[in-house]
């Protein structure tokens, strides 16, 4: 297995410049918004930012039903590295959320944004998944049991997205929206391009993670065998 | 030439990059009677939970001809509630193997290895011997076609030794019964003996 | 089926029996729920309504459900006895279904004591109330069984088992508080059902897996 990448480099190259290109986007092509100004533009990041996470999520869980169907070894690291890479981008959702709830309400957290309340769920589940399996002994009790877990989590996403829906009639009457007017052709143009160098990035990161973690393994088998 | 009941080619087991058993092959015949020796840590007690199905080999290909639930095992740990009697622990089990005329045959086994008097006691109050006695009776309960044993005569009295060697000696000349014992005494089943596994610090 | 079945009562049974025996996990559950109660009162401000109350009824609820799961599976990790199961059931989700039906009877006997004690000390609980509690216990046990297997083969389960317990719970918090105190309980209750059919044909499905390699 070789650190170098070329396919993976030229991945990361071309998420910099579309990351480059959809910056430009943001600040000089779409209109500013009436209400909000400036602010605003952090919808840009912070909605294709939360997508992606929901994306690594609903990987980290397709890759525990291959192994839970499959016993396959190798899907234990793609769960996992899917899953972390879920719970950065999740972190991130968290803080993008926070400034924005600063700039628009003046609070650096409100309990009226259901994406921002799911996203503290999700963020405390997935922590959990982590304390699970650095409480576990590693081998194929360790994998099945991630396994599960991590596909727990992807039935408590819808389940929790309407709980906190329903949670918000009792207890917020009033609820923020943060539907804006529709968006113009530019904006929706922005985002997209803002989407795809997020996905983009995501991507790269977890193919570097998963090379990473793939080496260490073959790192300390090689140096099992050579102590022997 | 009988097809094996037990066939097993290359088999490893790892826990995570430690290897607890490496390139382990053999093949058991039905009615034979296997022997498993090697030194503390060899992997004997892996092997035998590989056997059973309460662990799947990393790599290499493991066959066994026996429905799981015709299988024995004897393990490290007793599999027994400490809460309960020995008789509702049978019990238990009884119902779980689906044994036919479970009573008879609880109560036959418990004759059998000298617990009938201590059936209602807690198994908490029993010595490490008479657990181990119980254990027997649990693996046994459902007449299994395979039994696998793991250092089955640790905590053992003299007579309950002798108790378990007469038993093994049955189930062997019966014919129908396969065993796999892992033991640091290989002596005392040299009459039995079919086949030899020596296991080595892997 | 039937032998299905058979599996299970005798594992629940198997279950209330060593409680009977041993009684370490229904007292200790009601005495919980009761002082948890009683901490409540000194918690809630003086001019608090009766919303919050119902709150922090489910709190306690959770909680004490968590006690409870906490033991549950520790007979079967004294001797080894869940690899006996596993070894013994034809069908190893009868194990599962088996440590749900008796957490839901200790639950459900906490509750006995717990909702009185409630409806005494805070607020009157409706019909609605009740059936909220009800949907939530199943869903609690449900889920709460699987994550304790988990739990159980981890080191420090005792610790681990709220963490990988309460956001799962989050939602069942919702219906259950939900259900008593807005005006149109129906759809809470209906959420509460649909939660109890998602996770426990989850749950169900995924035993399995927990306990085997």
């Amino acid at each position: 297995m070789s650190i170098r990448n070329p396919s993976l480099s030229a991945l990361a190259a071309l998420a910099v410049v579309l990351g480059g290109v959809s910056v430009a986007m943001i600040f000089f092509v779409a209109p500013e918004d009436a209400d909000q100004g400036l602010s605003q533009k952090i919808f840009y990041v912070h909605v294709p930012i939360a997508l992606t996470a929901y994306l690594c999520f609903g990987i980290g869980a397709w890759k525990a039903f291959r192994l839970l169907l499959t016993r396959g070894e190798r899907y234990d690291l793609e769960s996992y590295t899917g899953i972390h890479q879920g719970t950065i981008f999740g972190a991130l959702t968290l803080v993008t959320g926070s400034i924005w709830a600063k700039a628009s309400w003046g609070v650096w957290w409100t309990w009226s944004s259901n994406q921002l309340v799911l996203f503290l769920v999700l963020f405390l589940f997935y922590c959990a998944y982590f304390m699970l399996r650095f409480s576990v002994e590693s081998g194929p009790r360790r994998e099945r049991i991630s396994a599960v877990y991590a596909l727990f989590g992807l039935a408590l996403i819808p389940v929790s997205f309407f709980a906190i829906r329903l949670a918000s009639d009792f207890i917020h009457p009033t609820v923020f929206t943060r539907e804006g007017p529709q968006m113009t052709d530019s904006m929706f143009a922005a985002f997209c391009a803002s989407w795809a160098a997020i996905t983009l990035l995501a991507y790269v990161m977890y193919r570097t993670e998963l090379a990473g973690k793939r080496t260490d393994l073959n790192l300390r088998e090689l140096r099992e065998a050579l102590v022997r | 030439m009988s097809a094996p009941l037990i066939r097993a080619d290359a088999l490893e087991k790892r826990y995570g990059t430690r290897a607890v058993l490496r390139d382990v092959s053999f093949g058991v015949e039905p009615g034979g009677v296997l022997v498993v020796t090697g030194p503390n840590g060899s992997g004997k007690t892996t092997l035998l939970r590989l056997l059973v199905g309460l662990a799947a080999p990393s790599r290499g290909s493991l066959e066994i001809a026996v429905d799981r639930r015709r299988i024995g095992f004897v393990g490290h740990e007793s599999l027994v509630y400490r809460d309960l009697t020995a008789l509702e622990n049978l019990d238990l089990y009884g119902r779980l193997y689906r044994v036919g005329e479970r009573r008879e045959r609880i109560g036959m086994l418990l004759e059998r290895f000298g617990l009938w008097e201590a059936r209602r006691l807690r198994v908490s109050a029993y010595s490490r011997g008479m657990t181990q006695r119980l254990a027997l009776c649990r693996a046994l309960l459902h007449q299994p076609e395979l039994v696998v044993l793991d250092e089955p005569h640790s905590a053992l009295d003299t007579e309950g030794a002798a108790l378990l060697d007469e038993e093994l000696t049955t189930l062997a000349a019966a014919g129908d019964h396969t065993l796999v014992v892992a033991t640091h005494e290989p002596g005392r089943l040299a009459a039995l003996t079919t086949g030899r596994l020596a296991l080595g610090v892997a | 089926m039937s032998a299905y079945l058979g599996d299970v009562a005798a594992l629940a049974r198997k279950d209330l029996r060593l409680e009977l025996r041993a009684r370490d996990t229904l007292p200790a559950m009601v005495l919980f729920v009761v002082a948890t109660l009683v901490v409540f009162h000194f918690a809630l401000p003086g001019g608090a309504s009766d919303d919050a109350a119902y709150g922090l009824l489910w709190v306690a609820l959770v909680f004490t459900a968590l006690l409870g799961l906490g033991r549950s599976w520790v007979p079967e990790g004294e001797s080894g006895a869940l690899d006996g199961l596993v070894l013994a059931t034809s069908d190893r989700s009868a194990i599962w279904l088996g440590k749900v039906l008796a957490t839901l009877a200790f639950l459900g006997a906490a509750e006995i004591v717990a909702l009185p004690a409630f409806a005494l000390f805070f607020a009157p609980l409706d019909g609605p109330a009740l059936a909220g509690v009800a949907l939530a216990s199943v869903g609690i046990c449900a889920v709460g069984s699987l994550v304790s297997a988990m739990a159980a083969a981890a080191r420090g389960r005792e610790v681990l088992l709220p963490l990988l317990f309460l956001p799962l719970a989050i939602p069942l918090v919702v219906g259950g508080v939900g259900s008593s105190v807005s005006p149109e309980p129906a759809t809470y209750l209906a959420f509460l059902g649909l939660y109890d059919a998602v996770f426990a044909i989850l749950s169900w499905a995924a035993f399995e897996y927990v306990v085997t390699e």
